[in-house]
């Protein structure tokens, strides 16, 4: 079941073999012992887990472009024991635990909230740790999320995505700061209603994953980082000259215009939040600050 | 880390079993755009044999109506434009930012209302081919 490359278990000089046992060689000897049965065991827990009527079936995308025997991307897998209630980063983190260490993923949380695990599994973008395994059909395919480079395993490189979100500007600018300095910028209920769901995106990069757009054009925002920007343009405490730079970023070429409404990011957003609404109002917004009709 | 390995289109259509109604809505919708574009093309090169008078254009006509492909062909178009309209509507919706929740179940309504209307025409376009 692992898949490391096999060590060099008998690497020990045979002068050092012929001398009469010292207490360095018995400590070795034993350590020797000691890792054999260690893997001995991670291959019988494998096996009996493989027989055990009770077990998840996943297959793990995994590249390592640092070993040379793991530069040819492929898929390894993994029995793993099922509890009920087990979701996809659990059994991940079992098949790490249990029977292969240097399997790699990104993980924080594991309540949804950190938004690193999010994963191609069985086909879709989904966050690991929200993800029920019982709700999935085996055997679970477990992949790196799509049209983001692979750096190992399945850990991807997320700085175009971070790059993204960063160009819309995403933190709280208001045009006028309250006089007090303790004083509150109060926002109206109504108003925090309707920014309510876009605030909840925890930078999983699924959307922008799932997105064709994006895939194609690489300037294109993406539906996270516009997501964004209508928390901050739909804030009323941020004021009409911040509303309209805001405007301005996201309406220009590669803005909102691109999206073509498939809805792929609204379908897999662990957070579930109505993005391709949110960047039709603001394609909305953006054609009403334009349009002059005198 | 220098180098990553590039998985090139992992979403390309190879994975048509995994799309979801949205996706397939705007497939569909840029198909039957480019079917309808070409069809455009036919449909003026037909109309304009009537410059060369009113019996080339009937000739033209008649010999066409004849033709089995031709009426097939015809149930195929009527079908192309449905879906498009039905589809366009949807997405004026989706514009207007009108039942966004409802819009896989308006999808699968335009197509099961263009299969209804495609069927439906099916005896008026045959009707005399045979």
């Amino acid at each position: 079941m692992s898949t490391q490359v096999p060590k060099q278990k008998e690497a020990e000089s045979p002068a050092e073999e012929e001398s009469a046992p010292s207490v360095g060689k018995q400590r070795r000897d034993q350590a020797k012992a000691e890792r054999r049965t260690a893997a001995e065991k991670q291959k019988e827990a494998a096996e009996k887990a493989k027989e055990a009527e009770d077990t998840y079936h996943i297959k793990v995308f995994r590249y390592d472009p640092e070993v040379e025997g793991k530069q040819e991307p492929r898929f390894d897998e993994f029995h793993v024991p099922f509890t009920k209630g087990m979701t996809v980063l659990d059994a991940l983190m079992y098949a790490r635990d249990h029977y292969d260490p240097s399997l790699t993923f990104r993980h924080s949380c594991r309540q949804a909230i950190c938004g690193s695990d999010a994963f191609f599994v069985n086909g879709s973008q989904k966050l690991g740790c929200k993800t029920q395994l019982s709700e999935l059909s085996e055997p679970v395919r477990i992949e790196p999320l799509p049209h983001q480079d692979v750096v190992k395993d399945l850990v991807v490189d997320m700085d175009h995505f971070y790059e993204q979100m960063h160009a819309i500007e995403p933190y709280f600018d208001p045009d006028e700061l309250p006089d007090g300095e303790l004083e509150e910028q109060r926002q109206t209920r109504e108003n925090r209603e309707k920014v309510k769901m876009s605030t909840r995106c925890i930078w999983c990069g699924a959307c922008m994953s799932s997105c064709n757009i994006a895939a194609g054009d690489n300037q294109y925002l993406g539906p996270a980082a516009i997501n964004k920007a209508y928390r901050f343009a739909m804030d009323e405490r941020e004021g009409e000259a911040r509303k309209q730079e805001r405007l301005k970023i996201i309406e220009q070429e590669h803005g909102v215009w691109r999206c073509q409404t498939q809805f792929s990011c609204t379908e897999v957003c662990p957070k579930d939040i109505p993005l391709t609404e949110h960047i039709q109002e603001l394609k909305r917004e953006a054609v009403k600050s334009n349009l002059k009709f005198w | 880390m220098s180098q990553s390995y590039n998985r090139g289109l992992i979403e390309d259509f190879g994975r048509w079993r995994e799309f979801s109604a949205g996706m397939w809505a705007w497939i569909f919708h840029k198909f039957t755009g480019w079917v309808l574009v070409g069809y455009l093309f036919t449909h003026i090169a037909v109309l304009s044999t009537a410059l060369a008078g009113d019996a080339a254009y009937t000739n033209t006509i008649q010999t066409l109506e004849s033709l089995l492909l031709v009426r097939i062909l015809e149930v195929g178009l009527l079908a192309v434009a449905v879906f498009h309209i039905l589809n366009g509507m949807r997405l004026l919706m989706v514009d207007l930012g009108i039942g966004l929740e409802a819009q896989d179940k308006s999808f699968y309504a335009s197509l099961i209302l263009t299969g209804a209307i495609t069927v439906a025409s099916v005896p008026t376009f045959i009707a005399g081919a045979f």
